[in-house]
């Protein structure tokens, strides 16, 4: 893995943010790299029955039990397929360790404030309230990920609507 | 050292010291009172006072203060006491304690409260002494001095060795508080004080014990230069008598303590968590082993043993040390009692039995409301008004008992009165006046199971101590989500029991394992009755799709596990056991692969890094290190089975 210095060494201290970058398909997505506690490969999973799509399951890391969801299910990407690139990274979200599967982790970039555009507005999978904007370096694009709403507990309970019908009749019980 | 930890000790202290107290109070005979428990009284309030004036928690210290000027006539024999003036004492108990978490969170506390307790203990204090009958009195003559010397100014000679300048300015703070200083000699590493001061010497020594080691102070009267008080001669042998007459109660505690220490439940947590790893190595060094030629590799065999062994003892050991006393639940019971019991009108003794039964901690903390709720209904609805039992014959005093018995890898806790008993039709009246579905012919345990249903009370009015309904149904709840159950024994007119069955822990599971597909699910094995190997004439068609399993002339709804889990793939067709299980009241048959086998699971929470899954209660380490979700018996009865292609129609 290489580590890109910044464009102008001086303004990466304040400034400047460092994010991993990995690939989904063809794109470039970026997240917080304070957020990232360890990148492994893709370990035994236990499905998790009736749980949405993207949750592919948990998995045992270190004693901890520890869901994984797909990025590439989430974001609806046509082929989630397996190969020796795919890693999963393993984020640390206010004390919540959740795993996300991904096609592959290629840098680590620090990328400057005035380089990050906003979201233009467009209708989308992934919803602009998702996004922290376009981080633009020489000429890529990399996508940038607000992992946290992204992963929120609200958002891993998208269930399917019967399950849904059934934690709704039970939390009003 | 900083100053927050030592409050943060003392008011750990202060909690404990408190309990000691009120425990001691309720013990306490009113016509006879033991010499030695009054002193045990009196020496929790002086510590306090102590404590509460080095941090200057003037609230409390006043109270305190009036607390021990009448607790210490008492003592002398000065004083008789009496029913109301323990529960005075009682009173000032619980505001003494309100006084403390006030001052621990930051705050002031209640001035009113503090005001009317002063005042109450000031009208008793000017109360006509009166001296008790000189039997409860063994040592008067000695008590008078300590506490004509606590009236009068004296002065005293504090020596402090090793203490460092940092320290002297705080220690000279302190002793500012309790008197005027005469007179200061210091050198860099000690300290010498006189003192004119009200305080008697184990005052000062109690108050700079919490800035430096009571080995490290030294309090002697001083040569009676100064003599403000009328007899100058009785004053320097009193003050040395007091020293010593504390001394050894106190290093008597001292002896007790050492036997035990105290350490942050964290940490235990921690242990407990690193032992369950411990615990999952050490199964899959066992699953490797067993691979291996038995022959060429017995040595490493029988380490794997030993290693078992070793992991399970140590684990016991573990978690034992989670393990707590039923003592700690069953001591606030006498006070509540002694409350309500006089507030009912109704005269109770309350015997407690097995208080040295050990139970997780987790779990003793989730037992108090249940068993507070419990005791208070059987005061409140089961033990009859004094007249009542008269009328009946009983004995004009009530009995409750509270016992807990280990059964097993269980506890069985138990709450008997000797009332009236549960009204079958009472009981029955309001269920159908609340449209339960019930019949006349229901048996008896069954009828006395409606009372845990939500919104059941059969009490004629509403009490502030209970009849709204809620509790009962509150307390089944409880006691299910702990993974124990309520059963309910009565007899009209002799008494009514709860009983209430938890098991020991909540980290370890008794499991058998069960496999659907490729998928293996854990089911707790209490809940396990039997598994059987269904034949085509025990499964019968239920209205539509769903199925019975008929067992000795018993019809069981038959749940798919497969279909309930939506498990990919389809069933073996004419494989598969059923395996009947039951929990809280619900019995079901539950249609599985095959059995694997049973396992002591290490029970993983589930819902810290994702969130509850409906049907399932935790997650566990299998010995290959994969993960194995536990099921909750008795959502997974409940649990819609996804039925993606029909909702349209629905909808």
């Amino acid at each position: 893995m290489t580590v890109a210095t910044a464009s102008k060494p001086t303004a990466a201290d304040a400034t400047a943010q460092e994010y991993l970058v990995f690939r989904l398909g063809d794109e470039e997505y970026g997240i917080d790299i304070l957020k990232v506690q360890e990148i492994r490969g893709c370990d035994r999973l236990t499905r998790i029955p009736n749980a949405p799509n993207f949750i592919t399951g948990v998995t045992n890391l270190r004693g901890v039990i520890v869901p994984i969801v797909d990025l590439r299910v989430r974001f609806e990407l046509p082929d989630p397929s397996q190969d020796d690139k795919t890693v999963v990274i393993v984020l640390n979200l206010n004390d919540r360790v959740v795993g996300i599967v991904v096609d592959g982790v290629a840098d680590v970039l620090s990328i400057d404030v005035d380089n990050i555009k906003p979201t233009p507005d467009v209708a989308s999978v992934l919803s602009g309230r998702y996004l922290l904007g376009l981080g633009v370096l020489d000429s890529r694009m990399i996508i940038l990920v607000n992992i946290e709403r992204l992963l929120s507990r609200e958002e891993m309970a998208l269930v399917e609507s019967a399950a849904e019908s059934y934690i709704d009749e039970h939390c009003c019980a | 050292m900083d100053m927050n930890d030592f409050s943060q000790i003392f008011f750990t202290e202060a909690e404990e010291l408190l309990a000691e107290m009120e425990q001691l109070l309720l013990q306490l005979d009113v016509a006879a009172p033991d010499l030695e428990q009054l002193n045990a009284i009196f020496r929790a309030a002086h510590s306090l006072k102590g404590g509460a004036a080095t941090f200057g928690f003037s609230a409390l210290q006043e109270t305190t203060h009036l607390l021990e000027n009448l607790l210490d006539q008492a003592r002398a024999g000065e004083r008789a006491l009496s029913r109301s003036i323990i529960n005075l004492f009682l009173e000032c108990k619980d505001i003494m304690q309100a006084q403390l978490e006030a001052y621990q969170s930051s705050q002031e506390p209640d001035d009113a409260r503090y005001r009317y307790i002063c005042e109450a203990l000031r009208e008793i204090a000017l109360e006509g002494q009166q001296p008790a009958p000189p039997a409860a009195t063994p040592e008067p003559a000695a008590a008078q001095p300590v506490s004509a010397a606590q009236e009068t100014e004296t002065s005293l000679v504090v020596t402090l060795h090793n203490v460092g300048e940092r320290e002297q300015t705080m220690l000279r703070d302190e002793l500012t508080n309790m008197g005027e200083i005469t007179h200061i000699e210091t050198t860099p590493d000690s300290m010498t004080v006189t003192l004119l001061t009200t305080a008697s010497g184990d005052d000062i020594t109690a108050v700079l014990c919490f800035v430096v080691d009571s080995k490290q102070i030294a309090v002697n009267p001083a040569e009676p230069v100064t003599a403000p008080a009328p007899e100058p001669d009785q004053k320097p042998a009193a003050a040395p008598e007091t020293v010593a007459k504390k001394v050894s109660p106190a290093s008597r505690a001292a002896n007790q303590e050492s036997g035990s220490i105290r350490v942050a439940v964290s940490k235990v947590d921690q242990i407990i968590n690193q032992v369950g790893e411990l615990i999952i190595t050490q199964a899959m060094l066992s699953q490797l082993s067993r691979t291996l030629d038995p022959a060429s590799y017995d040595l490493l065999s029988g380490c794997v043993a030993q290693m078992e062994r070793n992991t399970r003892e140590l684990q016991e050991s573990v978690m034992s040390i989670r393990m707590m006393p039923m003592d700690y639940v069953f001591s606030r019971f006498p006070r509540l009692v002694h409350d309500l019991g006089s507030r009912l009108n109704k005269e109770v003794e309350l015997t407690l039995k097995g208080g040295s039964a050990e139970l997780d901690k987790s779990l003793i903390e989730r037992i108090i409301d249940p068993l507070t709720h419990l005791v208070r209904n059987s005061l409140d609805h089961g033990i009859e008004e004094k007249e009542a039992r008269v009328a009946k014959g009983k004995p004009v005093t009530g009995n409750l008992t509270l016992s807990a018995e280990h059964h097993g890898g269980n506890i069985v806790i138990e709450v008997s009165d000797d009332g009236a008993g549960l009204n079958r039709e009472k009981i029955l009246a309001k269920a159908r006046s609340q449209g339960m579905a019930i019949s006349d012919t229901m048996s008896d345990d069954d009828v006395w199971m409606l009372i845990f249903a939500a919104g059941f009370s059969t009490a004629e009015s509403v009490t502030d101590v209970s009849g709204r309904g809620v509790g009962m149904d509150v307390v089944r709840r409880n006691i299910l989500a702990m993974g124990g159950h309520v059963d309910v024994l009565s007899t009209p007119g002799a008494g009514t029991t709860i009983r209430i069955i938890l098991p020991l822990t909540l980290a370890i599971l008794d499991g058998m394992l069960v496999k659907v597909g490729d998928e293996i699910y854990v089911l707790p094995l209490g809940a396990v009755m039997e598994s059987l190997r269904p034949t085509d004439e025990m499964l019968c068609r239920f209205v539509g799709e769903e199925r019975l399993l008929q067992v000795r002339g018993e019809y069981l709804p038959l749940v798919l596990l497969r279909q309930r889990l939506s498990v990919a793939g389809e069933a073996p067709a004419d494989d598969g056991i059923v395996v009947i299980v039951q929990s809280a009241g619900c019995r079901y048959a539950l249609w599985v692969d095959q059995l694997i086998g049973q396992q002591q699971v290490v029970v993983k929470n589930l819902e810290h890094n994702y969130r509850k899954v409906p049907g399932v209660s935790a997650a566990t380490i299998l010995g290959d290190g994969s993960v194995a979700l536990i099921l909750d018996v008795v959502e997974l009865s409940t649990l819609n089975v996804p039925q993606p292609q029909r909702e349209g129609v629905i909808a």
